[in-house]
């Protein structure tokens, strides 16, 4: 899934709990350009709620939300 | 929506327990994260979330209550299960267990968050406790109207 999409940037958020994934993807959507990709780990499954909702309210993009194993893996492209 | 156009949160925060101000942060902050202008106004029991740890009050009852109820954020009980101090212990162990940050971790978030961090002139005057308690961060004292004007533009009002 994530072998044909360019990485910009890897964030990792595991051990972290509410809000603090949201708020780490927040504090670095800015690292990358518009239009780059956020890839994302995070163990807390609130996440898979809270990630979605705060791009929908930023207006970016979350190209793919996933469990791996025990873990949550985002894809978050930056619009603007 | 705000002057700028963003999305805005007003919230008055009454309560200084520990668990009130759990959830009155971590909404503030998810808030700030998703975009949005947050005013956190502290009032009553809920100044002395933006405390640093000083004694305060300057008449006999003043300085009651700086004794009684003295200390910064981390001082904070909650609401059930204090224990005199025990539950809070409980409370930060469990929560350092779990990985969630501290109240003061909290709001050093929330400051750099932007969030703005407005205490109730009123409740400082009856309770004596100056602007000089309070961590640099917070705005100077504001009233009720401050606040109205605040919540009336805002796109969520919450009272905690």
């Amino acid at each position: 899934m994530s072998d044909d999409v360019k990485i910009d940037l890897e964030l990792d958020l595991k051990g972290l709990l509410c809000p603090l994934p949201m708020v780490k993807v927040s504090q670095n959507i800015n690292n990358v350009e518009v239009g780059g990709i956020i890839r994302a780990v995070a163990t807390d499954p609130g996440a898979m709620a809270d990630i979605p909702a705060w791009a929908q309210s930023t207006g970016n993009e979350v190209v793919s939300a996933g469990k791996e194993g025990s873990e949550f893996v985002f894809l978050v492209k930056r619009l603007k | 929506m705000d002057e700028n156009g963003k999305k805005s949160l007003a919230m008055v925060v009454m309560s200084g327990d520990f668990d009130k101000l759990t959830g009155a942060f971590i909404i503030a902050n998810g808030a700030a994260a998703m975009g949005m202008d947050v005013t956190m106004f502290f009032t009553f029991w809920g100044l002395r979330a933006l405390k640093k740890n000083v004694r305060t009050g300057k008449t006999f009852f003043g300085k009651m209550i700086g004794l009684m109820y003295g200390g910064g954020i981390e001082k904070s009980h909650p609401s059930k299960f204090a224990f005199g101090g025990m539950g809070r212990w409980m409370f930060n162990k469990m929560m350092k267990s779990h990985g969630v940050q501290t109240l003061p971790e909290m709001r050093d978030l929330a400051v750099q968050l932007g969030v703005g961090l407005y205490a109730c002139q009123m409740s400082m005057d009856v309770m004596e406790i100056p602007q000089e308690a309070f961590i640099d961060e917070v705005k100077d004292p504001v009233g009720v109207g401050f606040f109205l004007l605040k919540a009336q533009n805002a796109d969520i009002q919450l009272f905690i």
